[in-house]
């Protein structure tokens, strides 16, 4: 049984704003039969069309789906669209005081169909949601055929949530949940968006005090190294950073791996690329 | 909250006099088996017992009787053993539809080389036996396939099967988990070579199973060590649990007949009225062979957790074929190989009943049901265009 909380419990039992309205200024639609869960929102402005008066929605989906679109619903109201469009899918999974990770992609699913109604409102292009076959016209490339996602919108989501494994991607979007056919695209997109954040954060070099860049290392070494080398059923362990050495010691199958040295050249590649150009990697037996 | 326990196919309740037979066996009865003394002897005797029960409810001979663990282990157990046999043999016959306690291990044997041929079901949820005959060929180490199915009780020619299979040389097993004790089996009269079950189905506790291996059937342990269970399955006996499983076999054997036609009226009970009251609903595996005790129904333009959710508060327990209870985020690969249609696939239900089950507490789903569906339809923004529509 899902650990859900008692406030996710309490929406879905006492769902609030269920319904349509009928003169609805905008309509957001995500989801669909095929995929297992769909929302329909329905949102009124003021006379001045500025703020949100009130909200409602229809939707097919699990307990979390239902709870999540009670939560946006009760969250936009009172807001002008632009403060509505802030809203992130963290803060409708903080309003219901957290979901399982798996269950996230239900508060994303509440974030995509206000964007959609909203940009609809606005006579825009729809956003770069991909969710739901009916949506695979929108923009970027296809990447989960099963659930018809873009790229654009994994990168948004990714980048969001600074999600590092295709299983929380999975979790947030369902994106390789059904044939997993495009889990290896799906890890490629992570790693082009952290080295998007990497490069934004070198820009300025300069800032990178000796602690910040101790943390870098850290991070690269947990985020991009182990994960491919666990991947190969081996491992490392950081033993000591001083100034531009790295000194690391090779686990499991990695351990008196006759390829070690090409391991050590990848990780000191790694942290180069990613962290300080000047790193050098030394491989001590600890 | 009462419980009204409909989930016995995920797991049952231990029988008052199941449990009473086994309580000895812990702090008063608590010797070995395999001792010399006195005091081990005793409870041998029982583990003897309990063989033969369960031998007797099988129709097969006490000494074809291993006692494991549990139905996961007996699947693991025979699977493994007919590869060691023939080590000359790679390909490995099974159906789409299995438990994973089969359909994960023969996946992963595929990633050490061996050919898995997976056998298609159709909508109802049944084999194609000619399918069975093509996919046979002079390499096939060991055929697995259920006798019933976990989520719709359907059941499978599976005497036929093994025949087929014979003939070919290969070895036969099923996994016989839901089968046993709701429907009668007679290993001597039946080509089987193998046959699992599991303890915590028919009202013994969890954590024991058996694996039937007909005499002169070719066999490697699994577990290896001491010299228990005549060397197919080291370690020492669960005693109380062994002796609870042949008590419960010996309930089995006595009351089944009885209980089965009860049990399928309730089932069959509860089926009409709901497919009367609930407009848009199709039941799993309804044009074919099922067990008397598994109703699975799937209901247009719902989701399944919601459905579980809904119940709990109502103290009904079922269980569902939909994505996300399970954590996964498709409908069970069973609805999924059964073709069920995607406006249904997330909102199957299952209802499954016991010697426990009572008049009242079909009454209960019969009552709480339907107004859970229409609320969740009107919730739903395509349940709405239907009601619409209509």
């Amino acid at each position: 049984m899902w650990d859900y909380t008692d406030k996710v419990k309490e929406h879905f039992l006492n769902p609030r704003n269920v319904g349509e309205i009928t003169d609805a200024d905008a309509v957001g639609e995500v989801g669909s039969l095929a995929c297992g869960d769909a929302l329909k929102l329905f949102i009124k402005l003021d006379e001045n069309k500025e703020r949100i008066v009130d909200a409602k929605f229809q939707t097919f989906g699990c307990g979390s789906a239902i709870a999540s679109s009670s939560a946006l619903t009760e969250m936009v109201k009172g807001k002008t669209l632009d403060e509505a469009l802030e809203i992130t899918n963290q803060q409708i999974a903080d309003f219901l005081g957290g979901l399982p990770e798996e269950k996230m992609h239900c508060s994303v699913m509440g974030q995509e169909a206000l964007e959609a109604a909203i940009a609809k409102y606005r006579g825009v292009e729809a956003p770069a949601h991909g969710h739901g076959h009916d949506h695979v016209e929108s923009e970027g490339e296809l990447v989960c055929k099963c659930f018809g996602l873009t790229d654009v919108f994994l990168k948004k989501v990714i980048a969001s949530n600074k999600l590092h494994t295709a299983e929380q991607v999975t979790h947030f979007t369902k994106a390789g949940g059904a044939c997993g056919g495009c889990i290896p695209k799906i890890k490629e997109l992570i790693a082009e968006v952290m080295g998007e954040e990497k490069k934004a954060a070198a820009e300025k070099p300069s800032k990178l005090t000796n602690l910040r860049k101790m943390q870098l290392i850290q991070e690269t070494l947990e985020n991009e190294v182990r994960p491919q080398l666990w991947a190969d059923g081996g491992d490392l362990e950081l033993i000591d950073i001083d100034g531009s050495t790295v000194q690391v010691a090779f686990r499991k199958a990695c351990a008196g791996c006759a390829s070690s040295g090409y391991t050590a050249k990848f990780v000191e590649q790694k942290l180069r690329e990613l962290v300080s150009p000047d790193i050098t990697v030394q491989e001590v037996q600890g | 909250m009462r419980e009204i326990y409909l989930d016995n196919n995920a797991t049952t309740k231990v029988d008052e006099r199941v449990f009473e037979e086994m309580r000895p066996y812990f702090c008063e009865l608590y010797g070995n088996p395999s001792s010399m003394h006195f005091f081990g002897g005793q409870v041998q005797k029982k583990v003897d017992e309990a063989r033969a029960r369960v031998a007797s409810l099988l129709g097969a001979l006490p000494d074809e009787i291993v006692f494991t663990a549990c139905g996961t282990e007996s699947d693991n157990a025979a699977i493994r053993s007919a590869l060691e046999v023939f080590p000359e043999k790679r390909h490995i016959i099974t159906s789409r539809v299995e438990h994973p306690a089969v359909l994960t291990q023969c996946r992963n044997l595929t990633k050490r080389g061996y050919r898995v041929t997976e056998l298609n079901v159709d909508g109802n949820g049944q084999l194609d036996l000619n399918e069975l005959e093509r996919a046979l060929d002079d390499d096939t180490a060991i055929v697995s396939l259920m006798y019933a199915n976990n989520e719709t009780g359907v059941i499978f020619p599976i005497e036929e099967a093994a025949r087929i299979v014979k003939k070919k040389g290969a070895i036969f097993h099923t996994d016989a988990v839901q089968a046993v004790g709701k429907i009668p089996l007679n290993m001597a009269e039946s080509a089987i070579d193998m046959l699992s079950l599991s303890g915590h189905k028919l009202h013994a506790p969890k954590g024991v199973g058996v694996l039937f291996v007909r005499r002169g059937t070719p066999f490697r342990p699994l577990l290896v060590g001491g010299h228990q269970e005549r060397g197919r399955r080291a370690g020492t006996e669960n005693t109380a649990s062994i002796i609870a499983m042949g008590k419960a076999c010996q309930l089995a054997e006595q009351y089944m007949a009885e209980e089965a036609g009860r049990v399928r009226e309730m089932r069959d009970r509860l089926e009409r009225e709901l497919t009367a009251l609930i407009p848009n609903t199709r039941i799993n595996g309804g044009g074919t062979d099922r067990l008397p005790n598994t109703l699975s129904i799937a209901m247009e333009f719902v989701e399944g957790e919601g459905i579980l959710l809904l119940l709990s508060e109502k103290g009904i327990c079922a269980s569902s074929g939909s994505a996300c209870t399970s954590g996964s985020l498709e409908p069970s690969h069973v609805l999924r190989a059964m073709g069920v249609p995607f406006t249904c696939a997330h909102g199957s239900i299952r209802f499954s009943l016991s010697r426990f089950t009572t008049d009242d507490d079909i009454d209960a789903v019969i009552k709480e049901l339907p107004p859970i569906i229409i609320r969740l339809r009107e919730m739903s923004p395509f349940g709405r265009e239907y009601l619409v529509q209509k």
